[in-house]
Formats: structure tokens, C-alpha cells, sequence
């Protein structure tokens, strides 16, 4: 029988894991084809361009933001409260 | 509406409104002819004066507030905190001059650090907090036990955290001595006052409040200039929206430029003067001698004549400031043979991504590229007085909250620089390229004269060409007030901006330095029976002395110690952030592993960074080591092959060590907190 902790801790660590993939995804995967992706022109900047100054900053903002919501519904779930 | 913000929300926004009032007051003043000077000053005892008044309220003799603030920070101040605590002068005054001069390239900065913080978010921030004592070192000590790893531990924080406060508060020297004009020696100890008054008395709980007041200004300093000059060229005042179309019209403006006959035919000049000197370098020291005696027979041969005295004069100073034997003549002759080389290169355009001639060097542009992202991720997820910040909240949740909100506001100051540096090389092709050198505009003259931008007319049209212009990184971001035409008040806020970007990480670092000694150190390994009191007494003298030395060693003005800067990053990076998250995710983590793992990962780090980027060391009478970096990776981003041989020493050593019986009821505590513990 899987504990409570164990449960709570297998969620964290595939929800945490998921996200990292999605970073690691948008930091390097994106940027690696930075040049090629330039040739799209989005609101006037090339797309690679657009990507490193803004999009993948917006990005990583809402990482972080459904990260902390599905944590908070997992620790609510898990009857976890904060000391 | 006011009445349903906090206290804490209320004092903050009547802050924001004083400074505001304060600033429209100034700009009343200068239009009734208040000088600039005095602008400046009242800026400095303005800032200073609150940071102050901050740092007395918040005096504190309590152990926790004076480490933590107490965990009373709430997730949105904490935020803002960490904003100020994060973003240093490099960030402010820096960054976008790197855009400018770099282009894409310098993006990697921008994606690095503002990357880094979701690591901080999902690996580190929950389980810092959950774990809740006071440093980075008090948890890989109560993670792998020991007082060996605390000591690894304390020595790195330290040596990662020291260069970096002596690079804010040589920023604070050169922000105060150019806008105030105090002396540069005079200007670093007044930041070094700046600083002590809010830490000495109230600790980090007093740090937290003075940053959330600096974050507020530098934040309005440093969008202000950009909103204004936005709205001058293109008649919107949010610079991050409109940029895209600016960033076309630059490009046009280049393809025109770099291609222009006479832009070729300057490139050129620089090409023939680069060979000349590379000449002059080979036939060391004939050549040398061959200079000296043929100035000579000059001003013996003018003097012979009846020439002018000027002329004679001239030439005896050329005569006098010849190097003075073959190695000063070396060193500086491959200097001017490489900025000439530099100014021979057609210039690359803003947007392109990797640029390169051939495959291989786009190649190279791009894994170095990559890698400085990694480092400066990896390195942002390790600093230890970041990190630090997310044990001030008052829960978990808010200690993850606070990441988000950190992330918002550094995001602000980072989603603008790409603007500034767009919207000046914008102003410079348009108003500074093809124009006659007489008719520049007047901050030019104003900044060369401080040696940040020069100009020579190396083809003596009287006209300057793209190529004739250097400008140092730091003048974007400094001169852009003038550049836009905006009245001195503005100068004013910017410099006040840099100071307090500048003074509140000094702070930050100050703290972790002081808290790594005296907690540590001195309580934890040494005399762990220390009263409270004591260890206050302690923690305050250790923060004097360093604070002085820091200042002192700022003082020496070391050239490299900027460069030295991104050095904190890979070596932070190599020992915390492998042992940090492997002890936190991997419960066969052992504690061989993970001080082998930490030793080897930053010695690695050190290794690669000295041996790439320099062939001898002078003090130690040791030369002719420098290698070729392997990959093509820069010495910059030595933290790469520190970092991955941190995980991969860590994994190893510890499955060949036998598991630690304490790690699994630790890591309990840490993941999950009132469940059912084995």
C-alpha cells in the first residue's frame, strides 16, 4: 500500500518534471533553431528574436504560476497545511 | 480602495507617491534654473537619507528577524525584495549596452536570468522554506550531516559572493563620481555608508524592507527614459510593444549602411592599420627603437628649422609616451591591433541569431550561446543570497507565490532592455551615421570627454562613419536621457536608479556573506553553546570588516573585477546547484558524494575559467598554461563542465558509498510535512 506522503510526492515529482521538460523545451529547443525561426516576423520582430526578448520570459512566468496552482490543489487534496 | 490594502501596501504606496512629488518637484526647480549639480545631490541624500530612515525603524537584536526578517515577508514584498536583491548594476547599467553592442547575442543574458528562477521555483524555493532554518549551507548540513560539506559549502557562497560586492560597490563609485562629481574613492565609501545603514542595525529584515523601496525606484528610473524616447520616435510611450517596428526600420538602416561604399572603404583603413601594428609587433623590438629614433630625428630636424613651439611640443609628448621597453610596447600595441580589428569587421545586424561567414562559426556562436544560458540559469538557481530570500516568507505557499512574483517584477527591467538597446542604435544610425563631425549632437562631445564614446575621423572626410564611432556599453543606459533631449532631473533618477540596483544586492551579498561566517561558521562548527546576543554581536563585526574590505579592495579600482562578475555564476553554479537538487530529488544522495561532487565541480570550473582566460599569472611567477577551451566554449560559460561534472561525481560516488539511513525521514519533513512519517 502506497502512503499518503509517497502519493503526494509521486504527484509533485511528475507534475515538477513535466514543467522542467517544458523549460528545457523553451530555453534550448526553441533557441537552438533561433536563426531559422527569424524568418517569421511576428508584430514586427523576427520570431527568434521575439522569443529571446519577450515570449519565452512570458513563458516561464506561466510555468511558474500553474506550477504554484496545481501545487496548492495537491497540498488542499493532501490536507497539507502550512505551518 | 485604500482602504482594502494591507498596512503594509498603504506605506509602500504613499513611498511611491513621495518620490514621484519628489521628482516633479526637482523638475520645477530646474526649470528655474536649479543646476544640475545640485539635482544630483539631492537625489543621493534623498535616496540615501530613506534607505536610512528604513534601516533605524527595522533595527532589530533578534536572531531571526536579524537573519530572516522574522518569516513575516509576505509573497508579493518578498518578490520585490528579491527583484532589488537580484537585479545589480551589471543588470541596470550593463545590459542593455551589451544589447546594443551584441545584438542577439546578448539575449542570452536576458533568457538566463530570468530562466533561472523557474529552477528556483519548482526544485529549490518549497523545499528551502519547508526545511526553515537560516542558510544554504545549514541545509546541505542537515541534509548530508557533517561540518566538512557546511565548510565546502560556507567557502563557496563566500568566494562566489565577495567579487560580486566588490563589483556593486565599484558601480556605486562610478555612479556617484559621474553624476554628483564626488571623487571616485569618496564615492565608493559613500556607498559603503549606503549600505551599512540599512544592514548593520536591522539586519535582513531591514535589507528586505530597503530593497522593496529601491526596487521601487529603480524600477520608475529605469523605464521612465525608455517610455519617453518611445514616445519621441514612434508615439507610443510603452517602448516593450513597439520595438518590433523600430527593429525594422534598424534593419533597413543597417543594410543600407554596412554596405555603403564608404563605410568599406573606412572598414578597410582599419584592416591596413591592424596589419601595420601586427607588423610592428613581430619585429619587436627593432621596431620600437626604429619609432623612438625616428621621432627623434623628427623634432631634431623641426627644431633645426624655425617650426612652432606647439608642433615641437607635440612631438616631444609622443616621444615621452612610447612604451618604455618591448613587453609595455607588446601589450599595448596588440591592444590597438585588436580594437582595429574589431572596427574592420562589417558590424553584424541587430536581429540576426548566430551570426558567422561559414556554418561552423554560426555553429560555435550557437552552442556558446547555449551554454552562457545554461550557466547563467544554473547560476541563478544557486546564489545563495537569492536563495536565502525564500526562508523570509511566512509559509510554503507564499514562498512559492514569491517566485512568481520575483520572476514579474525582474521581468519588468528585463523585457525593457531589449527596447533600450534597440531604440539607441535606432538613434544612433539615424542621427549620428553620415553626419559631419561638427555638427554631432552635444552629448557626444559631452560623454567623450569622460572617454565612454570616441570618434576618429580615420579617413578625414569630416564625416562620421559607423565604424569611426566606439561606444562603451555603459553610456546606453547613462546617456540615453540626454540622447532623448530630456530635461537633468532625469539623468538624476537614472543615477539614482544604478545606486539603488547597486546598493541593494551589495546588501543581499553582504548579508550572505556575514550570516555564512558567523551562523556557520563560528555558531555552528565552533561554539554552538553561543548566546543569542553573541552571535549578534559577532554577525555585526564580521559585517564591518567585510563591508570595509570590500570597499577597500572596490577602492583599488581593479580592472577586472567586472569581468569577474560571471565568474560568480559558474562557480555557484557547480557547487550548490548539483548537491541542492540531487539531495533534495534523489534519496541515495550520500554525503561523500555530494562533498565530492561540490569539490569537483568547482574546482573544475576554476580550472577551465583560469586556464582559458589567462596564459600566466605574474604574482605566482607562472606562465604558458593557457589551453585551447574545448568545445569552443568561452571561459564565461566554464560553469557548463563544472556543473555536469558535479551531477555526474555526486551520482557516482554515491552509489558506490552506502545509502545514508537518515535521508529518507529528512526528505519526509522537507516533502511533505504533517503526514504519515515512516
Amino acid at each position: 500500500m502506497i502512503s499518503n506522503a509517497d502519493l503526494h510526492w509521486r504527484k509533485t515529482r511528475r507534475l515538477t518534471f513535466t514543467l522542467i521538460f517544458l523549460w528545457i523545451f523553451i530555453t534550448f529547443g526553441l533557441t537552438w533553431f533561433a536563426r531559422s525561426i527569424n524568418e517569421v516576423v511576428i508584430l514586427g520582430f523576427p520570431l527568434g528574436f521575439y522569443m529571446a526578448a519577450q515570449g519565452a520570459l512570458v513563458l516561464y512566468l506561466i510555468i511558474i504560476w500553474w506550477y504554484n496552482r496545481q501545487m496548492k490543489k495537491l497540498d488542499a487534496e493532501f490536507g497539507i497545511e502550512d505551518d | 480602495m485604500l482602504a482594502s490594502l494591507t498596512r503594509l501596501q498603504r506605506y509602500y504606496l504613499y513611498y511611491t507617491c513621495g518620490f514621484l512629488s519628489f521628482i516633479g518637484a526637482l523638475a520645477v526647480l530646474e526649470q528655474h534654473g536649479m543646476p544640475p549639480r545640485w539635482i544630483g545631490y539631492a537625489f543621493l541624500c534623498f535616496t540615501i537619507s530613506m534607505y536610512a530612515l528604513i534601516g533605524i525603524v527595522c533595527r532589530t537584536s533578534d536572531v531571526s528577524e536579524y537573519y530572516v526578517a522574522g518569516r513575516r515577508v509576505p509573497a508579493f514584498f518578498n518578490g520585490m525584495a528579491t527583484g532589488a536583491d537580484w537585479m545589480s548594476a551589471a543588470s541596470f547599467i550593463g545590459l542593455a549596452g551589451t544589447l546594443y553592442l551584441s545584438g542577439f547575442q546578448g539575449l542570452a543574458y536576458v533568457i538566463g536570468w530570468t530562466g533561472g528562477f523557474v529552477l528556483v521555483a519548482l526544485l529549490l524555493a518549497p523545499y528551502l522554506r519547508r526545511f526553515g532554518q537560516y542558510t544554504i549551507p545549514d541545509f546541505l548540513g542537515a541534509r548530508y550531516g557533517g561540518n566538512a560539506i557546511r565548510l565546502v559549502a560556507v567557502a563557496a557562497a563566500i568566494l562566489a559572493s565577495f567579487v560580486y560586492v566588490v563589483a556593486q560597490i565599484y558601480g556605486v563609485g562610478v555612479i556617484t563620481s559621474r553624476f554628483v562629481s564626488l571623487q571616485f574613492e569618496i564615492g565608493v565609501f559613500v556607498g559603503l555608508a549606503g549600505i551599512l545603514v540599512c544592514s548593520f542595525l536591522g539586519g535582513m529584515r531591514a535589507v528586505t524592507w530597503t530593497q522593496v523601496a529601491q526596487y521601487l525606484i529603480l524600477i520608475v528610473a529605469y523605464i521612465t527614459p525608455v517610455a519617453i524616447l518611445s514616445y519621441n520616435v514612434t508615439g507610443n510611450p510603452v517602448p516593450q510593444l513597439v520595438y518590433g517596428q523600430v527593429l525594422q526600420q534598424v534593419t533597413q538602416l543597417e543594410n543600407r549602411l554596412f554596405q555603403s561604399p564608404v563605410e568599406v572603404e573606412v572598414r578597410e583603413l582599419y584592416r591596413e592599420r591592424a596589419d601595420l601594428y601586427a607588423q610592428k609587433i613581430m619585429q619587436l623590438p627593432q621596431s620600437l627603437n626604429f619609432e623612438r629614433e625616428q621621432l627623434s630625428a623628427q623634432i631634431n630636424k623641426l627644431k633645426a628649422s624655425d617650426a612652432q613651439m606647439k608642433d615641437i611640443v607635440a612631438l616631444e609628448r609622443q616621444h615621452r609616451d612610447l612604451p618604455h621597453d618591448p613587453d609595455q610596447a607588446r601589450a599595448r600595441w596588440e591592444n590597438a591591433m585588436f580594437s582595429a580589428v574589431d572596427r574592420s569587421k562589417t558590424p553584424i545586424h541587430h536581429a540576426e541569431a548566430f551570426p558567422g561567414e561559414t556554418v561552423e562559426e554560426q555553429d560555435i556562436m550557437r552552442v556558446n550561446f547555449l551554454a552562457l544560458i545554461f550557466c547563467l540559469t544554473i547560476g541563478t538557481a544557486a546564489l545563495p543570497h537569492v536563495l536565502t530570500r525564500y526562508y523570509t516568507t511566512p509559509t510554503v505557499r507564499q514562498a512559492r507565490e514569491s517566485v512568481f512574483w520575483s520572476l514579474l517584477f525582474i521581468l519588468l527591467l528585463y523585457i525593457t532592455a531589449p527596447a533600450y538597446a534597440v531604440f539607441a542604435k535606432y538613434e544612433v544610425l539615424s542621427h549620428l551615421a553620415e553626419i559631419p563631425i561638427t555638427k554631432l549632437p552635444g552629448w557626444v562631445a559631452a560623454w567623450a570627454k569622460i572617454g565612454l564614446v570616441s570618434i576618429e575621423d580615420i579617413n578625414a572626410d569630416g564625416i562620421l562613419q559607423l565604424a569611426e564611432l566606439s561606444l562603451n556599453p555603459d553610456v546606453i543606459v547613462l546617456a540615453t536621457p540626454e540622447i532623448a533631449g530630456m530635461p537633468y532631473v532625469v539623468s538624476g533618477l537614472v543615477a539614482a536608479g544604478g545606486l539603488a540596483a547597486a546598493l541593494s544586492t551589495a546588501d543581499g551579498l553582504l548579508l550572505t556573506i556575514t550570516s555564512s561566517l558567523s551562523h556557520d561558521v563560528y555558531y555552528r562548527i565552533f561554539r554552538p553553546d553561543a548566546s543569542t546576543q553573541f552571535r549578534l554581536v559577532i554577525s555585526k563585526s564580521m559585517l564591518l570588516v567585510v563591508a570595509i574590505l570590500a570597499a577597500t579592495v572596490a577602492a583599488q579600482k581593479p580592472g577586472t573585477i567586472l569581468s569577474m562578475v560571471s565568474w560568480a555564476f559558474s562557480i555557484a553554479g557547480s557547487a550548490f546547484f548539483p548537491a541542492l537538487v540531487l539531495g533534495i530529488f534523489w534519496e541515495r544522495a550520500t554525503r561523500a558524494g555530494a562533498l565530492a561532487g561540490m569539490v569537483v565541480g568547482i574546482l573544475l570550473s576554476i580550472y577551465y575559467i583560469i586556464r582559458v582566460e589567462f596564459d600566466s599569472i605574474p604574482i605566482l611567477g607562472i606562465s604558458g598554461f593557457g589551453m585551447e577551451p574545448w568545445f569552443h566554449i568561452q571561459s564565461t560559460s566554464g560553469g557548463l563542465f563544472g556543473v555536469i561534472a558535479g551531477f555526474m561525481t555526486i551520482i557516482v560516488v554515491s552509489l558506490l558509498t552506502k545509502p545514508d539511513p537518515r535521508a529518507a525521514s529528512f526528505l519526509n519533513t522537507i516533502r511533505f510535512r504533517n503526514g504519515d512519517a515512516p
